[in-house]
Order: C-alpha cells, then structure tokens, then sequence
C-alpha cells in the first residue's frame, strides 16, 4: 500500500505554499532595502556632505544653492519620540499591569477590547485630533501663540503607540505562568510584591520588547507627526517648539521632486538613515534579549 | 529558635504533643467549586510535631482541603470554602492581612515551583520579604535552609545560576529550603514527590522526619505507603469526604472502622 494518496499531495502543496509565504517576507524587506539604497546610494557617494548631513540644520533642497542638512530632521523626529515615550511608558505598562494583574471577569475583557480599538485608529484620525483639539487645547492652557510642535505631537504619538505596548507587555505579563504567582503568594508576597519581585522580571523580554516595539512606531510614524509636529524645520529648545520629523520630511517632499535629482537622492538618504536606525533598535533589543537569557 | 543548634539536636523532644492543644482545627470545612462540592464537612485536628498523612484517591479534596488551609482560595474567584479553620486558635478568616497568615504556612506543590530567580534568591525570597537585609544573615539563611532540604552540598557552588536550571528533584528539595525559610510553623506539601525520583524521595522523607521536632506537617500524598513511612496519624478522604482518621499503624494493621479505608490501602481501588 505504497501511494501516494491525497493526504501526502495537500502536505506537498501545502509545505510549498507555507514556504514561499515565510520566504517572501524576506525577499520584501530585503527588497526594499535594496530599492531604497538604490535610489539613495548616488547621492551619498555623489553630491552629499556627510558632515553637513549630520551637523547642519539648514534642510534647502529647493533653494538655488540647495543644502542638506538633515540635523534638525533628526533632533525632531527624536524629541518627539523621546517625548512620546516618557509618558507613554509608564502609561502603558501601567494599563497592562492593571489588565493582567489586577482586572478581572467582565472588566479585563472590556478593557482589551477597548485598548486593541485604540489601536485600530487611523494615524491620520490622530493626526487631526492633534490639530483641531490639542492645538486649542495646548494654545489655552499654556498660553503659548502655536500649539503645534514637539508637546502636541509627542503625546498624539504617545496614545498612538499606547495600546500596542499596552497589548504586547499584557501578553508578557500573561506569558508568567500562574503558577509562579501561587508560590510565590503562597510565601507571604502581597500582590504588589509578586508583581515586583516574581512577574516583572519574568516577562522583562516581553516587556522590553513592548517599549521597543513603541520607539518603533514612534520612529515610523508620518501622517499624525506631520500634522502635529507644526512640521517648521527648527532645532527645538522647549516642548512648545514646532519641529519636523525625518518621515514627515519624506512625506511632504517626495512627490514633489524630479525622479533622480538630488532632492530625490537626498530623500532616500533620509530613508536609508531611518531604516539602519530602527535596524540598529532591533539588532540592541535583540543582543539584549539574548545577553538576559544567557543569564 | 529554629538556628544551627536547634537543628543539631534531631532526636529526645521528637513527636506529636497530643496532651497540648492543636495546631490546626478544623470544623465543618467545606469547599465548593461553582457550588459542585469538592470537600464537604471535615472535622479534624492536627497537633504540634505531628506530620498529619492525607490519602485518597483523586478528585478526594485533599489538595482542597490544603488550599484552604492557608486561604489560598483566594486565587481562584470559583473556589467557595465554608466552615471554620483555627490556626493557633485563630480563625484564619480573622486575619485582616492574609499575606501575614501566608508568611507563617510553607506550602510545596506537586510540581516544583522555582521562581525564575537564582537558587539563592529563590530561598532568600521570603527573608527578604520579612524585611532582612543584611548579606551575612540572608547566607546564613541560605545556608542553613538548603542543608535542611538536604541540597546544601548539590548546589553551594552554583548559588547564582537559575533555580529553574536545576533538576526536577533539586527543583522540590529547592521549594522545600524556601518554604523552610519562612520559619513556618506548619508545613503543607502536596504530592512532593509526584515530579520527583524514588532516591530523591527518600531523602526529603528523611528531611521530614528531621522537621517534624521543628513544626507540624500535614502531608497530602496518593502514595499510600509514603503515608505509612511518615505519617503519625493519616487521615482518608474519599470523594469529598472524610471516611476516618487513626494512628497510621492501626490503619495499617487493619483495625478501620470503615471497609472502605481497607479498600483503597490495599490497593483494591485507587
């Protein structure tokens, strides 16, 4: 009874179809960083200044001695993430914990289900919350003349990346068995104590991959810092200070300019830069996550 | 009380003080879990240095009844315990602060528990939570804690490395030096050796009968004849209820009160 029956022809299809899936991946994210070098590569080795790139603020690609200086770009995209990430941190672990740990029956399942809605909120929907609530919003109460720059941005960029660190470190902390909760109750701990002692550092992978996964978003973000961010290229010295981000930059030029100048060289460069950063995010949280399990 | 001296002396003051009055009493417990019964009206004391046998077959209450020993039906929002626990003469319920009552019991599950810390702070875990702070009495607790559970000399040079890296009856001699080093008075183990070796088995029974002239400890296990090794008294739970207590040797040698007992130690059902 050696045939080969239909059981052993879907296992073939089926084995095929789950490799060019999982192999496709791949050959996207490598195609397109291949694309994007391609298209920013010229520039870096033909007319670009590398230490104007980094060093200088002045980002004028259209004037008639064009400059690019991306510094600014930079100082924006990472004082508003930076500034997203203060309170949104804490905030979201916050959230999971009271989830996970404390929530129960009816609450918890409410919650999740509101917090994973969050996240299902367009960018550009927070993008005009920034303008047409905060901005009043921020202009009343602090008294300032614009209320659209680093403050406003970074916290519609903060709720934004909220709910999914919120799910990520809930699912982290839900990763704990309960039985480590049980013994370690079981020796005397109050809640708050396993919670400190027992589950936090259980599940500070987990954890610590939800930050990331947040200074990700935060880093990748367009639409929403676009509008929010008051997009003025400017090197910010309070949290009122309109900036603008590497993404928005992109975003607001790439149409505009003539497939293969400079400019469009200048963008991709901008490109290249974002992805070796979020890569090199990645490549740290991975080597960290890796040297806390050696250990 | 319970320091290196104390320990040194194992024998002369060994037994269960059944004059004095008991630790545990138990009075009419029941346990429901979303009110199918689990347990239903145990009467029952245990006395100081007695290690108290449980047996019965599955599904009997016995993991029940030790869970409701030291509240711990508190982690399971189905769990519904009725009736009274006196521990000391204290009703447990009469502890505003249950972490309190906790600290005092030591508890080891069927299967062992490390906590995903080092050996060392695994036992140091509830002397850190009593507030110890100083290096030099956390080792001596360490120290001592572990050569009790008889671990002592596996591990000394492995202090630092997971507890969870430890084998399955390293891992149980591990749970028992933590919950030793809660100074308990009582001592709740549940189907210790379930995960464990029969060479390992032996020398945490060996272990426990050290303990016993140090606390009082009631020991649920489905290994009937572990009971007899053990136990001063044993207690047969069936289905719920409890169908008689008496010396572990009279249960043994046959002088039951109930055919049932006889039954399940001879193996007839299980």
């Amino acid at each position: 009874m050696d045939r080969r029956d239909l059981a052993w022809h879907v296992d073939r299809v089926a084995r095929i179809l789950v490799f060019v899936g999982g192999i496709s991946a791949i050959i996207f994210i490598v195609g397109i960083f291949v694309f994007v070098t391609k298209e920013g590569l010229d520039f870096v080795f033909g007319s670009l200044d590398l230490g104007e790139f980094f060093t200088s603020i002045a980002w004028r690609p259209t004037s008639n001695n064009p400059t690019y200086g991306a510094l600014a770009l930079m100082v924006g995209t990472a004082s508003v993430t930076g500034f997203a990430m203060l309170f949104s941190v804490p905030l979201s672990l916050g959230a999971a914990l009271y989830i996970g740990e404390f929530a129960t029956g009816k609450t918890r399942e409410v919650l999740k289900v509101l917090v994973e809605m969050l996240a299902a909120i367009p960018s550009v929907v927070w993008g005009f919350v920034g303008m047409s609530i905060m901005n009043p919003l921020i202009i009343r109460v602090f008294d300032v003349p614009l209320g659209l720059g680093v403050l406003n941005a970074g916290l519609i960029l903060g709720l934004m990346a909220a709910p999914i660190m919120t799910t990520i470190a809930e699912d982290a902390l839900k990763a704990v068995p309960d039985t480590y909760r049980e013994a370690a109750e079981a020796l005397g701990a109050t809640r708050w104590e396993v919670i400190l002692k027992v589950v936090i550092p259980a599940s500070k992978n987990g954890l610590l991959a939800a930050v990331l996964l947040g200074v990700g978003r935060g880093f990748g973000e367009t639409m929403a810092v676009l509008m929010a961010s008051g997009h003025a290229i400017n090197l910010p010295t309070s949290p009122f200070d309109s900036v603008r981000a590497l993404t928005a930059t992109i975003a607001a030029e790439l149409g505009e300019t003539v497939n293969g100048s400079d400019h469009w060289g200048a963008l991709f460069t901008l490109g290249i830069f974002l992805f070796l950063v979020t890569f090199i995010i990645n490549l740290t949280a991975d080597l960290v996550v890796r040297g806390i399990r050696k250990k | 009380m319970v320091g290196p001296a104390a320990a040194a002396g194992t024998e002369g003051t060994a037994g269960p003080r059944y004059d004095e009055s008991p630790i545990v009493q138990v009075r009419d417990l029941s346990v429901f879990y979303s009110r199918t019964p689990a347990l239903s009206g145990v009467n029952l004391d245990v006395y100081r240095h007695e290690i108290f046998g449980i047996i019965g077959p599955a599904n009997s209450g016995k993991t029940s009844f030790l869970r409701a020993l030291n509240r711990m039906d508190a982690f399971n929002p189905a769990m519904d315990v009725q009736g009274s626990v006196r521990i000391n003469g204290k009703d447990i319920n009469d502890w505003r602060n249950e972490y309190a009552l906790r600290s005092r019991i030591g508890v080891v599950f069927p299967l062992p528990v490390g906590l995903p810390l080092t050996v060392y702070e695994n036992v140091a875990f509830s002397p850190r939570l009593r507030g110890i702070r100083q290096k030099e009495k956390l080792d001596e607790v360490v120290e001592r804690c572990l050569t009790r559970a008889a671990l002592w000399d596996e591990v000394k040079d492995r202090l630092d490395s997971l507890g969870s890296l430890l084998s399955g009856g390293q891992q149980q001699r591990l749970t028992i030096a933590r919950a030793l080093a809660q100074e308990p008075e009582l001592l709740l183990l549940d189907e210790f050796s379930i995960a464990v070796d029969p060479v390992t088995t032996m020398r945490i029974e060996d272990v426990l009968r050290e303990l016993r002239t140090e606390l009082t400890i009631v020991l649920v296990t489905n290994l009937v004849q572990q009971a007899r090794r053990l136990a001063d008294r044993t207690a047969f739970f069936l289905m719920g209820d409890l169908v008689e207590i008496g010396e572990t040797e009279d249960l043994f040698e046959g002088k039951v009160k109930d055919e049932r007992t006889t039954g399940y130690i001879e193996g007839r059902y299980g």
